[in-house]
């Protein structure tokens, strides 16, 4: 049942790349319990703007977690304490009346500041780019139904391919690593035989990408899994340490 | 101006296969002197770009989020339509078309729905061969399920992220032709002019999102991918940051507007809690699947759903649409919903809203299985609502999903703007007054993968491979022309938000251009948007500087256009008097309240012209030919 609560923010406001941050506090009030995280950082902006102040920047779009593109640090935990959820289905009723609430961006050297809430997550792309695919040119496409794929095989290929590419999982970890990330698209592709024929040149490039963005090494802390938005299994880094030995031995 | 829609001649089945053979070339060695700017990186975009990439000509990508892999393509959820015919239940590239061109009310053009057809088998081959995780069966082939509007089972699907997987597949291309040097992505820059120089699309005007400057790209066509227009109702499914500017930019640059009153009002959204509300949520079309939609017979029954026998349940689409039952088009969907909501039958707190019951469907094939065909809409469900629909029924309302209406194009894709081509939802083309479930991603995929990387060689054969430059008379007045526009928006310093206006404007759309129109309303419609227009330009309060990242002068620029876009989607629809697909005129309906077309008199597309600040759009009327089917009263009875 909706009711209404009054919250205290303490958000990391940054005006530029370059600028010293610092945690502003912020009274809300009157809060629906019905609202998203984000339509109350809505409303937040709403008065902000009202009162002549700059809004605090954050990212979003889709607002029904499947883009990735939000991402805030909500009282240390990325996207915030329940489980499988983005920012944007968070919703107020899991927060208590008065209580404060600390907001900063994700934190990784890889992911740096842009304005506030909101980081640049390029290399990702970059990371993508290096091998994150199966070269097939539009047109050369044999049948669908030519290349079986065993249902379980398809099935955690899926689990895998549900990635959404937020980077929560390298903000939990205390080494900013990327692992997740890019375990889960290897292990996609490397499920699937139509991904097995750059299996090895795959993972080479893809991880010497990762290293050179600067993200840290994975040391099985599992804060990753924990936060995952999409519940992507640490597995996914198993798979990519097997298909990086395996590469390594070919 | 003539429109000249380029269908080739001949027979149906034979005209891409002809128009293909037709079409000139560009030879290998010529086509790396080419570039071409491709704007949104959506199923339409990416596959543009990195099927245009991979035949040699260079391509530079443009999208507003901070990554390609996030354009709202992404969020549909159900599944895409192709003529397989794994199943064996006799489909075929004429019942996909067949189905189509019925599903869009007559409205489509009969060469581009057939080609659509055609190509569909191409895009469940290549989305495979990338990787595309579809759902299979137990012997490992591709698994299909059924959709509105259709009596086979011809949806391919991978879960509920259906666009998520199609998209990331389109997404990989593309960065694979990053990797391989023939691609460049401008990520958080947003399209706010088109440059055409001697009556040729040659440029792009953008905002880098991050600096705030303004930069100038451009090339020797132009393609764009941008999406659709459902904002302007403020609340939609769509994402929040979804918008209209790059088209209505062109629009306002030369290229034709069609049928924008053509507007598809998704039947299954989770209902508005408020006025907090920032977007509606779509549950996916395939729920009508195993979900039966009710409501109770006696007007305000509060008990609870489970409380209900069957016996006092109106299963509405059940009985009024036996043949089709939940599985009915989405237009006959939604007026329905809103229907027996008006006579009182809705339930929940604000009356706006009717049940999808799955109680039926897990007592026959159990709560796992339910489970793995839906988990992850209900899990979804839950979140924002906090009820289990596992126990209870859903609560479902109708909400804008898609727009129909878009830019007008040729059968190449290209606009009234020589080099300036339009591809998926942004373009007005295939899906006629209605949308078919399942079939955008189809479309924005077949005009990406399939239809440019053939039509735009046609062009650029016929251009020059001269040197770009971004120092033209027209590139500088462009540019200036943004920057009035920017600094004016910064300079109004009123009272109002960007979002309250926008809101204003959402009531006036939803009220009066919504499910249902009349002429009174629109004619309304026609008064109230204007007034709000001036609002906001003497009120609208856009703090910060275009100097850094500042998402409130985005909006409020997004916004001006909705609010021209508006008022011709409602003088558009005040044209069209005759109820068609999703356009509903209450003046023409039939006996049972169906829609009833008027084709003698409006079997056409309604293309606009733009003819200058405050002056009123010029219609243009491309007739449309049916040839191979026969038009009657649509029946999904």
């Amino acid at each position: 049942m909706e009711k209404t609560i009054n919250l205290k923010l303490k958000i990391w406001r940054q005006s530029a790349p370059d600028a010293k941050g610092e945690l502003v506090s912020y009274d809300v009030k009157d809060v629906s319990t019905e609202m998203s995280f984000l339509e109350m950082l809505d409303v937040l902006n709403e008065d902000l703007t009202k009162k002549g102040e700059e809004p605090v920047e954050f990212d979003s779009d889709c607002r029904e977690g499947i883009c990735g593109t939000c991402g805030i640090v909500i009282n240390g935990i990325p996207h915030g304490q329940e489980k499988a959820t983005t920012v944007c289905q968070l919703h107020m009723r899991h927060f208590k009346d008065g209580e404060t609430v600390l907001l900063e961006p994700w934190r990784a050297k890889a992911f740096p500041v842009i304005k506030d809430l909101v980081v640049d997550r390029s290399a990702f792309d970059r990371i993508i780019s290096a091998g994150g695919y199966i070269s097939t040119k539009t047109g050369s496409a044999p049948d669908a139904n030519i290349i079986a794929v065993p249902k379980p095989d398809a099935e955690l290929a899926m689990d895998m391919a549900a990635c959404i590419g937020c980077g929560a999982c390298v903000a939990a970890c205390p080494n900013a690593s990327a692992s997740l990330f890019v375990g889960a698209k290897i292990s996609q592709l490397s499920l699937l035989p139509q991904g097995r024929i750059e299996a090895a040149t795959r993972v080479q490039n893809m991880v010497a990408q990762m290293d050179a963005e600067l993200f840290g090494a994975c040391t099985n802390i599992q804060e990753c899994e924990a936060v995952c938005p999409k519940e992507i299994s640490i597995s996914a880094i198993a798979r990519m340490r097997r298909e990086y030995v395996k590469a390594a031995f070919k | 101006m003539t429109l000249d829609s380029k269908i080739p001649a001949g027979p149906l089945a034979q005209k891409w296969d002809a128009h293909k053979a037709a079409i000139k070339l560009v030879n290998p060695k010529n086509k790396r002197k080419y570039t071409v700017l491709i704007v949104g990186t959506g199923l339409a975009g990416a596959s543009a770009a990195a099927s245009l990439a991979e035949l040699g000509y260079h391509v530079k990508s443009f999208c507003i989020q901070d990554s390609p892999r996030r354009a709202h393509s992404i969020a549909a959820q159900g599944g895409i339509n192709a003529a397989k015919n794994y199943p064996n239940d006799n489909d075929s590239i004429w019942r996909l078309f067949y189905d189509t061109i019925k599903g869009g009310d007559y409205r489509s053009r009969e060469a581009n729905v057939y080609r659509l057809a055609q190509v569909s088998n191409n895009i469940i081959d290549q989305a495979t061969a990338q990787g595309v995780p579809f759902a299979r069966e137990y012997g490992g082939n591709l698994a299909n399920r059924s959709f509105g509007g259709a009596q086979v089972s011809r949806t391919f699907y991978a879960r509920g992220q259906t666009g998520q997987q199609l998209l990331l597949g389109a997404y990989s291309a593309l960065m694979r032709q990053v990797d391989a040097g023939m691609v460049e992505i401008f990520s958080r820059r947003e399209m706010l002019d088109l440059v055409v120089e001697d009556g040729h699309a040659r440029g792009i005007v953008v905002r880098n999102l991050v600096t705030g400057e303004l930069e100038s790209y451009a090339g020797h066509a132009v393609v764009l991918a941008t999406g659709g227009y459902g904002n302007v109702f403020y609340l939609s499914t769509n994402a929040v940051n979804s918008n209209a500017t790059a088209a209505w930019r062109s629009h306002k640059r030369g290229a034709m507007y069609a049928n924008p009153c053509y507007t598809q009002i998704h039947p299954t959204c989770i209902p508005v809690s408020g006025d907090h509300q920032s977007k509606l949520t779509l549950m996916s079309e395939s729920l009508r699947n195993d979900g039966r939609v009710w409501v109770p017979r006696k007007k305000g029954d509060k008990r609870p759903p489970a409380e209900i026998p069957d016996e006092e349940r109106y299963y509405y689409l059940e009985e009024r649409y036996p043949s089709f039952g939940n599985l009915v088009p989405r237009d006959v969907a939604s007026r329905n919903a809103k229907q027996v909501c008006d006579e009182g039958l809705g339930v929940g707190t604000t009356g706006l809203a009717v049940y999808l019951d799955f109680a039926d469907a897990i007592r026959e094939f159990g709560e796992q299985t339910i489970r793995e065909r839906y988990g992850n809409l209900f899990d979804m469900y839950e979140k924002i609502t906090d009820e289990n629909p596992y126990k209870v029924p859903m609560r479902i309302y109708p909400a804008v999903h898609y727009t129909m209406g878009g830019l007008w194009v040729d059968y190449n894709l290209m606009s009234t703007i020589p080099g300036l081509y339009v591809a998926g939802e942004a373009n007005f083309s295939d899906h006629g007054a209605n949308r078919l479930g399942a079939s955008a991603l189809m479309q924005g995929l077949a005009d990406g993968y399939f239809v440019l990387p053939y039509t735009i060689n046609d062009y650029l054969a016929g251009v020059k491979a001269d040197k770009l430059h971004t120092e033209s008379d027209a590139f500088k007045e462009a540019r200036n022309a943004v920057t009035e526009r920017v600094n004016k928006l910064l300079a109004v310093k009123g009272k109002k938000t960007v979002r309250e206006i926008h809101r204003e404007l959402g009531h006036i759309m939803w009220n009066y251009v919504g499910m249902a129109r009349n002429k009174e309303g629109l004619e309304k419609a026609l008064q109230e948007i204007p007034k709000l227009r001036e609002e906001f330009w003497s009120n609208i309060n856009v703090t910060g500087s275009d100097k850094n990242l500042n998402k409130a002068l985005e909006q409020a620029g997004r916004l001006a256009d909705y609010l021209e876009l508006g008022e011709l989607m409602a003088r558009d629809a005040l044209n069209r008097e005759e109820s068609c697909g999703g356009h509903f005129r209450e003046e023409s309906q039939t006996e049972e309240g169906e829609a009833k077309r008027n084709d003698e008199e409006f079997s056409y597309v309604a293309a606009w012209e733009y003819l200058g600040e405050d002056k009123i759009q010029a219609l243009h009327k491309e007739e449309l030919v049916f040839e191979n089917v026969k038009l009657t009263q649509r029946s999904y009875k």
